[in-house]
């Protein structure tokens, strides 16, 4: 079993819980993992129990479903690892001689130890370069070009020339340029593996928290808690008040009250009675009803829904990342540029031999390692950042598109607002505020638990025969008075006998929402208010946060219509948005954020996800792309550059190995140096 | 000269050696938790770990 526990954070808790549940009686082993904060452990015990025991021990956990982790340890990572090991052992090596030969050996011992070099080189660039040449072959297969393609290119030339000239006594041998440009290459490739993959697993953990437990009811009656990876179709479950159900299926209780939001939009509950079809994700409003399962696993429609955000993903990871638009125009370029050399070399000295030299002195020295490190390396220093700051960016474009969006869009409920109740809570009696509790407790609509949070620490009395009435309220007897908490018709009341009291229902905004408004108002990012309330309401929470623009009463189906209106005006919309209704707009914007709160086919949706609650630090996340998309370009100039003085030099046929090997070096680190700014970035 | 005939090989088997430990490290999944190991060294009674995986 493995739960995550966030509190983590110090070489203490290590031992506190591992000696801790060492002690526990039924778990055999426990080993923290203070990086990914989670916990790993072999137990017999129920996870409720071992939850218990972190309580005790004064953390939090959550259960971690096995299922959808997945497989921890990364194996794309360790693969490219192993290439990097490789590439980086043959590099220090090659060099070792290459010295010996720039430093003047000459004939038989230059000879020999070019031949150690392409004994060592061959194997290694066979292997390590493997990534490289397989993306290449993939794109040219479709007749397209990327990156790799000149990357390949270089290495394999490079090394093919080398063993050529090796075994006729040549000169100049590149084995030295084609390792180092496989091995700084693999390290641009690495870094990106890396940000993608802890991108991923978090997000992974973020959808494996969703998942939990259901009750499953056997023949005999008994409940009985099971994952929700073990149900099957025909199934009986009982699903308490308040919780999520698990699988698609067929209502078996008399009736029910039920949050349809997800699918739908409205937060309004909608009654549902016998033999009705429930969906998976729906939340059970009313009193604790059954169902038999007729869909389980994948084939629900929270999974198949959750599918079809993943189809219109796709279509948004057409999106040209800023690398591959330099790699259209700068492979093509190149290309030609060796191949002019190529020529005009035959035609003014007539040996073949130099011109191929100078042909591929020019792909060497024109540096693609340096343009392979520009993008990954700002972007993963800039996510890594991010994630300190309370941001998962989970796609590896979402920072270029962040960077280019002229406005955002905000969702109102549950994204800048969260429910509130206001009104005489405090003044209530203590006797008052303990039914109100009471009957809170009996209800999971929305208001509900928002009166339960005002409500605090109280004690609850004993109401009894209580009854939760669909689009009315909760009903029940205290003593010999009648109880009511719900709507009236002229509000949200709470009464007791004859006494009424008037409580008012209020949306309050989610922390820092204003503040994340004035700050993309001062990056000229003007923002926008998108609802399905009524306008009323969206013009007070508007003012509230200085938003000039509102759409209220908008449905879900045209809030993805707005975004596209504004995108074919020629914005770039970014959406920040919760609700599955918002699912599609996030889907279609050109950017989008949704907060750890979202549901769980928004946060899919989603570029970013906001680890943390408020919203203050948003504005930081656009500064972020913006720094990102600068250094970017920047590291893109600092490659143009180094270019722009060795090329000539490599036309002219004046290039060297010990050229090559330090324009590449030099361009490379300068790069990788440049892109450890954005972490200062203001 | 006749030193390069026993240097060159010694190089390259410790290259080797080098490279072969780094294998080894990644295999044994030394780097999937680098922040607990560097706590773990400065504390005597957590047990070292028995099952990496």
């Amino acid at each position: 079993m493995t739960f995550s526990v966030p509190g983590m954070s110090c070489a203490a808790c290590i031992g506190t819980i591992e000696r801790g549940l060492a002690k526990t009686p039924g778990v055999k082993a426990a080993r923290v993992n203070l990086t990914q904060k989670r916990v790993a452990l072999r137990s017999d015990l129920p996870s409720d129990d071992i939850i218990a025991t972190f309580d005790a021990l004064g953390y939090k956990a959550y259960p971690l479903d096995a299922g959808v982790l997945g497989q921890e340890n990364d194996p794309i990572g360790r693969d490219l690892a192993l290439r990097l090991g490789v590439a980086g052992f043959a590099m220090m090596n090659v060099m070792l001689l290459s010295v010996a030969v720039w430093s003047g050996a000459a004939d038989a011992t230059r000879d020999l130890f070019h031949l150690i070099s392409a004994a060592i080189a061959v194997p290694v660039v066979g292997f390590s370069g493997q990534p490289f040449f397989r993306s290449a072959w993939s794109a040219l297969r479709v007749q397209r070009l990327n990156m790799d393609v000149p990357i390949s290119l270089a290495i394999l030339l490079a090394t093919s020339m080398s063993v050529y000239e090796s075994l006729n006594g040549g000169q100049h041998a590149y084995f030295d340029a084609g390792l180092s440009l496989t091995f700084f290459l693999l390290i641009g490739r690495f870094l990106d593996h890396r940000t993608r993959a802890s991108a991923r697993s978090a997000a992974r953990e973020l959808a494996a928290l969703e998942a939990q437990t259901a009750e499953r009811i056997d023949g005999q009656g008994r409940t009985l808690t099971v994952p929700i990876t073990a149900l099957e179709i025909g199934d009986t479950v009982l699903i308490p008040t308040g919780v999520r159900v698990p699988v698609d299926g067929d209502l078996i209780s008399q009736a029910g009250l039920m949050d349809r939001s997800f699918l739908t939009g409205e937060s309004d509950p909608v009654a549902v009675s016998y033999g009705d079809v429930l969906n998976a994700g729906e939340v059970n409003l009313g009193a604790p009803i059954q169902l038999r399962a007729t869909s389980v696993g994948e084939d629900t429609t929270l999974r198949r829904m959750a599918r079809l955000v993943e189809t219109a993903e796709t279509a948004r990871n057409r999106y040209t990342g800023l690398a591959d638009r330099a790699a259209q125009i700068y492979a093509p370029a190149v290309h030609l540029l060796a191949l002019l050399a190529f020529v005009a070399w035959i035609v003014i000295s007539g040996d073949v031999r130099f011109a191929l030299n100078v042909a591929i002195a020019v792909l060497i020295i024109t540096c693609p390692c340096a343009l392979g490190l520009a993008v990954p390396a700002v972007s993963t220093a800039a996510i890594g950042k991010l994630y300190e700051l309370g941001f998962l960016v989970k796609s590896g474009t979402a920072l270029e598109r962040l960077a280019e969006v002229d406005s955002v869009v905000f969702d109102k409920t549950g994204t800048v607002t969260v429910p509130g109740v206001k009104g005489p809570v405090a003044q209530l009696s203590e006797r008052d505020r303990g039914i109100a509790r009471t009957l809170v407790q009996h209800s999971a609509h929305p208001v509900s638990r928002a009166l339960g949070v005002a409500l605090g620490e109280t004690r609850p009395r004993p109401v009894t025969s209580i009854l939760e009435v669909p689009g009315e309220g909760v009903h029940g007897r205290f003593g010999g008075d009648e109880v009511f908490l719900g709507n009236d018709g002229e509000g949200l009341v709470l009464r007791i006998g004859a006494t009424v009291h008037r409580l008012e229902q209020q949306e309050t905004l989610r922390p820092g929402a204003a503040e994340a408004v004035a700050g993309l108002a001062h990056m000229s990012l003007p923002a926008q208010l998108v609802t399905g309330d009524a306008n009323h309401r969206a013009l007070k929470v508007a003012k509230a946060l200085g938003i000039e623009k509102i759409e209220a009463r908008i449905s879900p189906r045209h809030k993805h219509r707005l975004i596209e209106d504004l995108t074919t005006e020629g914005h770039r919309v970014a959406m920040v948005g919760d609700g599955l209704n918002d699912t599609a707009a996030l889907a279609a914007a050109h950017a989008s954020v949704a907060p750890s709160s979202a549901m769980d086919a928004s946060r899919n949706a989603a570029d970013v996800v906001l680890l943390r609650d408020g919203l203050g630090d948003v504005p930081r996340l656009f500064q972020m792309a913006r720094a990102t998309h600068r250094l970017s370009r920047q590291n893109f100039a600092i490659a143009a550059a180094y270019n722009a003085v060795a090329v000539p030099i490599a036309l002219l046929g004046y290039a060297t190995p010990l050229l090559a090997a330090l324009a590449m070096s030099v361009s490379s680190i300068t790069v990788l140096l440049n892109a450890l700014r954005v972490r200062y970035a203001k | 000269m006749n030193v390069l005939a026993f240097l060159i090989p010694v190089s390259l088997i410790l290259g080797a050696v080098g490279l072969a430990a780094f294998v080894w490290t990644i295999r044994s999944g030394q780097y999937g938790d680098p922040e607990g190991d560097a706590a773990r060294i400065l504390m005597d009674d957590i047990p070292p770990d028995e099952d990496r995986s």
